[in-house]
């Protein structure tokens, strides 16, 4: 369908084209204003949230505690063993992605994406400053004499203001935010606080004050990742050229010989967009669907008394049924397809098997290591010793007190490296500070008689209401027997 | 995959270099039916390649980068991979300093009071132990034939804090250094002091006082030799005896074997082990930290009361 011939080199770069989206108002907007003011609420808000855990952890309802590693969320505090749950919360999130995509398009582009929420917040800031897209076009186009470096230096102190705010709010996730807020103006916070703030002030500034929808179009995955998740039933932005076209203006149309579509070629859709794109052409990488083409849409076909809908959320076999004169079907019928349901069923086992794993998570462990070198010793009252290191872990918010003994092992006598030999007995009391893991050197000693190399289980009980009780096989090692040791011989 | 009229109002048909689903230009070359569109770059893009560019001229002139026929060019900050490890090694060493006052300023037998002070003090005695004790004592201080294993709770010169610290700083048996452990036991059968049937009877009681072997007619004439041989330094029951290092003989341990060859070979032969004086070779604070290792290793004693006989260690008791 091409010719072969040699063409006329195209351009190798290509300059951007600003991007001045126009004001609009509509039911989608409004929808987008919510989800911004929700979005930017999760993430500056959340860091100030407090929860009451007691006095032996941080009372921050979610904090990443990278120093101590501990990760907390309201209720629930995960331990780096237990990362697990961070990568089951991630893949439930990437199957969760798949199945908003599937059912409703790019919503996440159009709406939650934090690329979409903070290039909204600056084109608004645009607006605000500007004027609306006529005058930034104006602003765009004049020389730069002292006005206009007055108006652009003033509206990129407000984007840096904005990055940095939005850089700075962070770090509180990862630090108490009161604390960490007092240290960060008294210049007393840590190096890696205000590293990360300079830098995330700067990706905020670039990325959101100038590069805007570039990062969607060049930068991004997932809207190449979309190509392939998106299907016949998925909803996108669709442009109903069957009722629009041939397009023309109502002045057109009155000297038209044939009657001409519903589009007035009035370019609304084109000027409200965000990305700059023409939706008329179709499915296409630049569109988010953010839908802001369907309220401007709307608004003119009201102003010329046509149904709205021009353009609308549609499914590609929805318009294919429109095209032919068919109804669309309805919205349940698209989302129950067996595609959606596998998702779902996923997805949701994902969560309740993570549910279950954190309802049925041991909160005190306890593992063995028996000293190798030497295997035991032989004390000189002819009782046998062996050494072993015992960490026991309280992943409780206050300390525990724990009873440590030995069971199948006759006439033992244990001590740990804090107590003196003369302080050895059946069973030692070992107490583990909050949220920590003990370390323990514990020496268990046999009388001769009963010294042999056997079996037998270190028990842990914890002493206080909540009891409980950890066991761990491991073994006690002792030189061969004197019978043995003249058989030998 | 869409139906909608992409192109439909894009360039003619007539004009076939121009893609029209996407209204790009196309390179011009087919393989298959399959095309390439001509995207332009944007121009950001291009900015960013130069910026590479300028980051890695700068960093050519700042570090080492040009190889050079000896070495690599030196870079104006003068950096180097060897200079940045001296640096971490200093960094460690000050750190260690601090530690090592610490230590040093502590009295040993109150440093356990310290948990710190008394981990970093295990810890340091540990890596000395590695190095220099090793050789003779084993990895595990598990020691071996005429080498003292030093988990156990006998111990011929002393097992509590200070006492360990005397013995490494003088060593045992070192000429030279007086305040070194020294005794020796006679060679009763090599000399002639004790007949070789005299040498068997005092095999035979010191087998019966350490429980292996019954009485017998052997063992009560060895009595009467042990009385006037070897009570004097190994005790009237063979208690032993920790001023001269002389080993309690009534226990399980046994440095050069307790059977009966090797108790013979022992009295005709007797053994005096030997031990560097650590004093002279390392510093004060690593005896410090070896001592307080080895104290630590499940043996250790508490530091004697004033006047009272060094006794065993109440586990044995058992």
């Amino acid at each position: 369908m091409n010719a072969l011939e040699p063409i006329k080199a195209a351009p190798l770069y290509a300059k951007r084209t600003a991007v001045f989206p126009k004001k609009t108002d509509g039911p989608f907007r409004r929808f987008k204003w919510l989800v911004m003011a929700v979005c930017l609420a999760i993430y500056w808000g959340t860091p100030w949230l407090r929860w009451d855990r007691g006095p032996y952890a941080p009372n921050q309802a979610v904090l990443v505690d990278l120093a101590h590693r501990r990760f907390y969320m309201f209720a629930i505090e995960i331990w780096p063993q237990e990362f697990y749950f961070v990568a089951g919360m991630l893949i439930m999130a990437g199957i969760g992605l798949f199945l908003v995509t599937s059912a409703v398009g790019r919503a996440w582009c159009g709406y939650a994406c934090p690329q979409t929420v903070w290039t909204d917040l600056y084109q608004h800031v645009d607006r605000l400053i500007d004027g609306d897209r006529n005058a930034q076009l104006r602003l765009q186009a004049a020389p730069w004499r002292a006005a206009k470096i007055v108006r652009r230096a003033f509206k990129w102190s407000v984007y840096l203001g904005i990055a940095f705010v939005t850089g700075g709010a962070w770090i509180f996730y990862f630090a108490d935010a009161p604390t960490l807020q007092r240290e960060f103006w008294t210049g007393t916070a840590a190096p890696v606080a205000y590293a990360c703030t300079g830098i995330l002030t700067f990706t905020t500034f670039w990325l959101g004050g100038f590069m805007r929808e570039q990062v969607c179009i060049y930068m991004c995955p997932w809207p190449r990742i979309q190509t392939a998740m998106l299907d016949e039933n998925s909803l996108i932005v669709t442009y109903k050229d069957w009722r629009g076209e041939p397009r023309g203006s109502l002045k057109e149309a009155k000297g038209a010989a044939t009657p001409l579509g519903d589009c007035i070629d009035c370019k609304q859709c084109v000027a409200v967009c965000p990305t700059g794109i023409d939706i008329r052409e179709g499915a296409q990488i630049g569109c988010i669907t953010c839908a802001l083409c369907i309220d401007a849409c709307d608004k003119a076909m009201a102003s010329v008394g046509r149904p709205r809908g021009l353009i609308d959320y549609c499914t590609l076999v929805d318009a294919d049924l429109e095209t032919k004169g068919l109804p669309a079907r309805s919205a349940l019928k698209v989302l129950l397809r067996p595609r959606m349901i596998a998702y779902f069923t996923i997805w949701g086992g994902i969560g309740l098997a993570l549910l279950f794993m954190l309802g049925a998570r041991e909160r005190l462990t306890l593992s063995v290591a028996r000293e190798r070198n030497p295997e035991f010793v032989q004390l000189s009252g002819g009782a046998v010793r062996n050494a072993f290191t015992v960490n026991l872990r309280n992943m409780q918010d206050r300390p525990r007190t724990l009873r440590i003994a030995a069971e199948g092992l006759g006439g033992v006598s244990l001590y740990s490296d804090e107590m003196a030999p003369t302080e050895a007995r059946g069973e030692i009391a070992v107490t583990v500070p909050a949220d920590s893991t003990r370390h323990v050197r514990l020496y268990a000693v046999v009388p001769g008689d009963h010294a042999r190399s056997q079996d037998f289980t270190l028990v842990a009980r914890a002493t206080d209401r909540e009891g409980g009780a950890v066991r761990r096989e491991t073994q006690f090692m002792a030189p061969e027997t004197e019978h043995e040791h003249e058989e030998s011989e | 995959m869409t139906n909608n009229k992409v192109g439909a109002h894009g360039p003619d048909g007539g004009h076939k270099v121009i893609d029209q689903a996407t209204g790009t230009p196309m390179v011009g070359h087919e393989w298959d039916g399959i095309e390439e569109l001509d995207t332009p770059l944007p121009r950001w893009w291009l900015w960013t390649f130069y910026a590479t560019i300028v980051f890695a001229l700068v960093y050519v002139v700042l570090y080492p980068a040009i190889p050079m026929l000896h070495s690599a060019s030196t870079g104006t900050l003068g950096w180097t991979s060897r200079g940045a490890l001296a640096h971490e090694i200093s960094e460690e060493q000050a750190r260690h300093q601090a530690l090592h006052a610490a230590i040093a300023a502590a009295p040993i037998e109150t440093l356990a009071s310290n948990p710190a002070l008394q981990r970093a003090a295990i810890e340091g005695g540990h890596a000395a132990f590695k190095v220099n004790c090793v050789q003779c004592h084993g990895s595990g201080a598990a020691g071996g034939k005429g080498y003292p294993n030093l988990n156990d709770d006998d111990w011929l010169w002393g097992g509590d804090l200070a006492t360990i610290q005397q013995t490494l700083l003088h060593g045992i048996r070192q000429p030279g250094d007086d305040a070194t452990r020294a005794s020796q036991m006679p060679s009763f059968g090599r000399d002639g002091i004790l007949t070789p049937a005299q040498v068997q009877d005092v095999v035979s009681y010191v087998r019966l006082i350490s429980k292996q072997d019954p009485a017998g007619a052997a063992s009560t004439r060895g009595a009467v030799i042990f009385a006037n041989n070897c009570a004097v330094c190994h005790g009237a029951g063979g208690e032993g005896n920790r001023t001269v290092g002389a080993p309690r003989l009534t226990d399980r341990i046994w440095l050069y074997g307790g059977d009966r060859a090797a108790l013979t070979n022992t009295v005709v032969n007797a053994h005096g082990g030997v031990m560097p004086a650590w004093g002279g070779r390392l510093d004060p604070v690593t005896i410090k930290m070896l001592a307080v290792y080895v104290h630590s290793l499940g043996g250790g004693e508490a530091a004697p009361a004033a006047s009272a006989p060094a006794a065993p260690a109440p586990v044995a008791a058992q």
